[in-house]
């Protein structure tokens, strides 16, 4: 039997993993934040709120603020119907092929939703979009069909990638509804549209709000889309107007303050949406009864079975499959503008943008190094801090779990301004213009999904199993090393790719924070397209889908294989 | 020597008190039972004794080295122990083996000695050629042999044992516990087994300690005395089913219920006038008539081996059980509303106050 060990080294040993966890959570997210909270709030060495109001007062940051809204409510208002709509129709109908629908409508999860802009521009743009083109020059039209540079047409693109946030949740409430609720109004006479209209939505509502709530959280913070398709006809919403005010102004004192009171107005609101969204889902829990999966009653089609699936299929052939030919399409022209024949078609660009052009080379590179250190670094952090927060009792855990709730609340364009202000110079360290400052960035942006997966894993072991291994002799580490950490690898696997793939297309955080030398792929399709080097950025687009359809592809194959093999 | 020592041991969580000043000495090298029902504490007391959990206050000894209090704690994996969770806690993602194996790995055993060993436990807890197999493959018996075996395989001073065979069937169970006392026997080391079943406690411990629903220790003891003379009513109806029979004094004289029937037993010590006279189902002999406390059958009831009675003498209850053989052998077939007459062979007293704090204690 040892001497016994005075209580404060135990507590260390516990303190350093707690304190480390708290550090990181500070300097990559707290931090930067406070510091967007205390510019916006703070001026002329006194708490200021009438600055804070004038500077939302002016006519763009408030029409900004108004775009931002309408924008966010009509992408809310269209994916919600899309995706209930088509959730309905993949769960509770004999719609043909419904489980191949249903993995295609969740394809968008994974296309970037600048890269699907890009494409609806080379459809859509009113003078040069394919498809006007095709309604003036074949059909004798006057003018475009359709103005893609508008509000409807970026709600309209924001929709096609977005519904599936509340497509997911509404297919997994019906499939998980216990029917013996419908079927019991069934037998007390009320026909299927009674019952689905009394019945069917109410349950689901939750789920569907919850989704609505996501989608608009999303919405308002989205960058990409609108930069895209907005900045021709100046329309400008939260996160674009922030990025232009920096970018154009190099970090003078009135960009930063309107970029800080920006920044607060979407922290404040996607806290509140978040705040929401667990208010509706903790209501739906009671009302969603089971967690079994039970056969729903199904509602014949009939007639309109083939029309449906006609639509459906339109839908994926539409909003899909058509952006992205186009995409690897355009990337194999010789110049922007000439007809799809074959002389004008070549793998020239590919291997152009893969061998030659340094600017694309450098972005690839600096993506994919920043993804594997970006996803490395954060599933490390991500176990040791959800270790603490779901498994160690110490004192002083509950700052860390509302630090953890942070990353949760923080969109990507808050993140970048918060890192340019806590890191360049102003506090001894100065990344600005390095590749380092992007790579915190991806960190506190990733934060949260290394969070959500490792602690999800963490909570399926159990303590005891831990607690036998100190019985059995094992010091904290030794138990951490042989236990924890072989018990928790699924999820760290899952949050190394929730990272690595994401991080491989992103694009708020970086085109804040790039410097020439250090742009990632998705700013380096971004700028090229700025450029009017069309064909090249859809190039470098066509190759970013290649990864990532193949990343995700492996990782479903490796995931479904190893769920097999258990 | 692995001596437990506490002293006047407290564990609250937030409001709720678990243990409150307890104070209990384990000797080196005996099998001790604490005994207790569901939620009295027992599996608390056992992870402030391995160091999962801490005092709030008073402190624990084990042998010569202070372990825990007020400003001390010596974390699990310094303390030498063999633990058996209650729920088994197997590592998922190890063989039986490595389980098994992992104290010894830990103790940078040489490998061949390791794997002696390693076969040796596992052939002991009847396990052998499932070495190669994961958890995952096990029931939940062999689970729990697991667990064991991977607590003995140490050769630990202090095996604490939490319900370590409530899974197994009942040969197994019989001869788990066999093993388990050989072991503490041979090797000389101290096991603390935490239970709630009487008869395992009765068959392996050297000593027991009854704790009731308040995590009070309510007597210490031999089994013997445990099941011989109980300190009070709880005690006494822990260790199985139990009549409580109202008596009365009136001067000098005893009587049952509230006629006028005298209590045929030897008489308690003390000066109340309101008595429980408490036997074993097991102690009471009933008969059609001849000498004896006549009362009548309110209920009988046929649960084939045996016939199960409520009798009412003068409005006391008690229940008895008769052999159905031995019932329909000696005209014993009772009916409801029939007179019987009633022997009991041996009771224990208890005033009849001190039963009513031990109804609470079963609240
Ligand atoms: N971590 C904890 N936080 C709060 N209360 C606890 C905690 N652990 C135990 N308790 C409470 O302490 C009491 C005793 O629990 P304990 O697990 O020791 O019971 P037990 O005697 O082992 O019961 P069983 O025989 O059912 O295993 C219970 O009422 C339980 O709710
Ligand atoms: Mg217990």
């Amino acid at each position: 039997m040892s001497a016994p060990v005075r209580k404060k080294f135990f507590v260390g040993t516990a303190g350093i993993i707690l304190f480390l966890s708290i550090a990181v959570l500070v300097v990559f997210v707290a931090f930067p934040v406070v510091l967007i909270l205390f510019n916006a709030f703070w001026t002329k060495g006194a708490f200021n709120l009438v600055d804070v109001a004038a500077v939302l007062r002016e006519p763009d940051t408030y029409q900004a603020l108004l775009n931002s809204v309408f924008i966010a409510g009509g992408t809310t208002i269209g994916s919600t119907i899309i995706g209930t709509f088509f959730a309905w129709l993949v769960t509770r109908t004999d719609l043909p092929y419904k489980n191949f629908m249903k993995g295609m409508f969740l394809v968008p999860f994974m296309l970037p939703s600048f890269i699907g802009a890009l494409a609806w521009k080379m459809l859509l743009s009113p003078r040069a979009g394919y498809i006007n083109r095709l309604f003036m020059d074949y059909f004798g039209f006057d003018g475009p069909v359709f103005n893609i540079y508008s509000y409807y047409g970026i709600m309209a693109v924001e929709v096609m990638y977005l519904f599936p946030f509340v497509f997911i949740q509404v297919c997994g409430a019906l499939e998980r509804m216990d029917p013996t609720l419908e079927e019991s109004a069934r037998i007390s006479g009320a026909g299927l549209f009674t019952i689905t209209r009394r019945i069917t939505i109410p349950l689901v509502l939750p789920s569907i709000l919850s989704g609505a709530l996501l989608i608009m959280l999303y919405s308002m913070a989205h960058f990409g889309t609108v930069a895209v398709l907005g900045i021709e006809n100046g329309i400008f919403n939260i996160p674009t107007l922030i990025y232009e005010r920096i970018h154009q102004s190099a970090g003078s004192f009135a960009a930063i303050r309107t970029g800080t009171v920006l920044a607060t107005v979407l922290v404040v609101s996607a806290a509140f949406i978040i705040w929401l969204q667990g208010k509706v889902l903790g209501k739906g829990r009671y009302q969603i009864i089971a967690g079994k999966s039970f056969r729903p009653m199904e509602l014949k089609l009939r007639g309109l079975r083939y029309p449906l699936l006609i639509l459906c299929l339109a839908y994926i052939g539409f909003t899909i499959v058509l952006p992205t030919v186009v995409i690897f399409m355009v990337g194999g022209l010789k110049t922007y503008g000439l007809p799809f024949t074959m002389e004008n078609l070549s793998l020239d660009n590919y291997k152009f943008i893969l061998f030659d052009y340094k600017t694309t080379k450098d972005a690839i590179w600096n993506s994919v190094s920043l993804g594997l250190s970006a996803a490395v670094i954060t599933m490390f952090a991500g176990v040791m801090i959800s270790y603490v927060i779901v498994k160690m009792k110490v004192r002083g855990k509950g700052i860390l779990e509302f630090l953890g709730m942070l990353p949760f609340s923080v969109p990507g364009s808050v993140i970048a301004l918060g890192v340019i202000l806590a890191w360049s110079g102003k506090f001894g360290v100065n990344l600005y213009n390095t590749v380092w400052i992007i790579l915190v960035a991806y960190i506190a942006r990733y934060m949260a999904f290394s969070l959500k997966a490792n602690s999800a894993a963490l909570e399926q072991v159990h303590d005891s199993l831990i607690e036998a291994a100190r019985a059995c002799g094992a010091s904290m580490w030794q138990s951490l090393r042989d236990i924890v950490l072989p018990l928790v690898r699924p999820g760290m696997f899952a949050a190394f790719f929730l990272i690595f793939l994401p991080s491989l297309r992103e694009l708020t955080v970086s085109i804040m924070l790039y410097a020439p030398t250090t742009r990632t792929i998705g700013v380096a399709i971004y700028t090229l397209n700025e450029d009017g080097e069309t064909v090249m950025s859809a190039a470098l687009a066509g190759i970013a889908l290649v990864i990532i359809i193949t990343g995700q592809t492996l990782i479903t194959g490796l995931t479904g294989a190893s769920v097999k093999a258990k | 020597m692995a001596t437990i020592y506490l002293k006047n041991v407290s564990r609250r969580y937030g409001q709720r008190s678990v243990l409150d000043g307890l104070t209990l000495t384990v000797n080196h090298g005996e099998c001790f039972t604490l005994l207790g029902p569901s939620g009295c504490g027992k599996t608390v007391l056992l992870r402030l004794i391995a160091g999962f959990e801490q005092p709030t206050a008073g402190s624990i000894r084990i042998g010569d080295a202070l372990v825990a209090d007020a400003s001390a704690h010596v974390p699990p994996d310094r303390r030498d122990l063999g633990v058996v969770f209650q729920e088994y806690a197997v590592w998922p993602h190890m063989s039986v083996f490595d389980n098994v194996g992992y104290p010894l790995k830990l103790a940078k055993t040489p490998k061949e000695e390791r794997a002696d060993r390693v076969m040796e436990t596992i052939a002991l807890v009847n396990l052998h050629s499932l070495e190669k197999r994961l958890p995952s493959e096990l029931s939940g018996g062999q689970q729990q042999r697991v667990a064991l075996a991977r607590a003995l395989v140490g050769k630990p001073s202090l095996m604490l044992l939490d319900e370590p065979l409530s899974n197994l069937d009942a040969n197994l169970r019989e001869e788990m516990r066999f093993e388990i006392k050989e072991l503490q026997r041979k090797l000389n080391i101290t096991v603390m087994y935490v239970t709630h079943d009487q008869e395992i406690a009765l068959a392996i411990s050297d000593r027991i300690a009854v704790m009731d629903t308040q995590g009070r220790i309510r007597q210490i003891g031999s089994p013997e005395d445990i099941f011989e003379k109980p300190v009070d009513s709880f005690v006494f109806s822990f260790m199985g089913v139990a009549n409580f029979l109202q008596v009365r004094r009136e001067g000098n004289e005893f009587f049952v219920g509230k006629g006028g029937q005298r209590a045929p037993w030897d008489r308690p010590h003390g000066d109340s006038l309101a008595w429980v006279a408490a036997f074993r189902p097991s102690d009471v002999v009933i008969r059609r008539d001849g000498n004896g406390l006549k009362g009548r059958v309110k209920r009988a009831s046929f649960l084939g081996p045996v016939m199960d009675y409520l009798v009412e003498i003068d409005g006391a209850h008690l229940r008895t059980t008769v052999d159905t053989h031995t019932a329909v052998a000696n005209n014993l077939m009772f009916d409801d509303d029939q007179p019987c007459v009633v022997g009991v062979r041996e009771v224990h007293w208890f005033d009849a106050d001190t039963i009513q704090s031990a109804g609470e204690a079963w609240a």
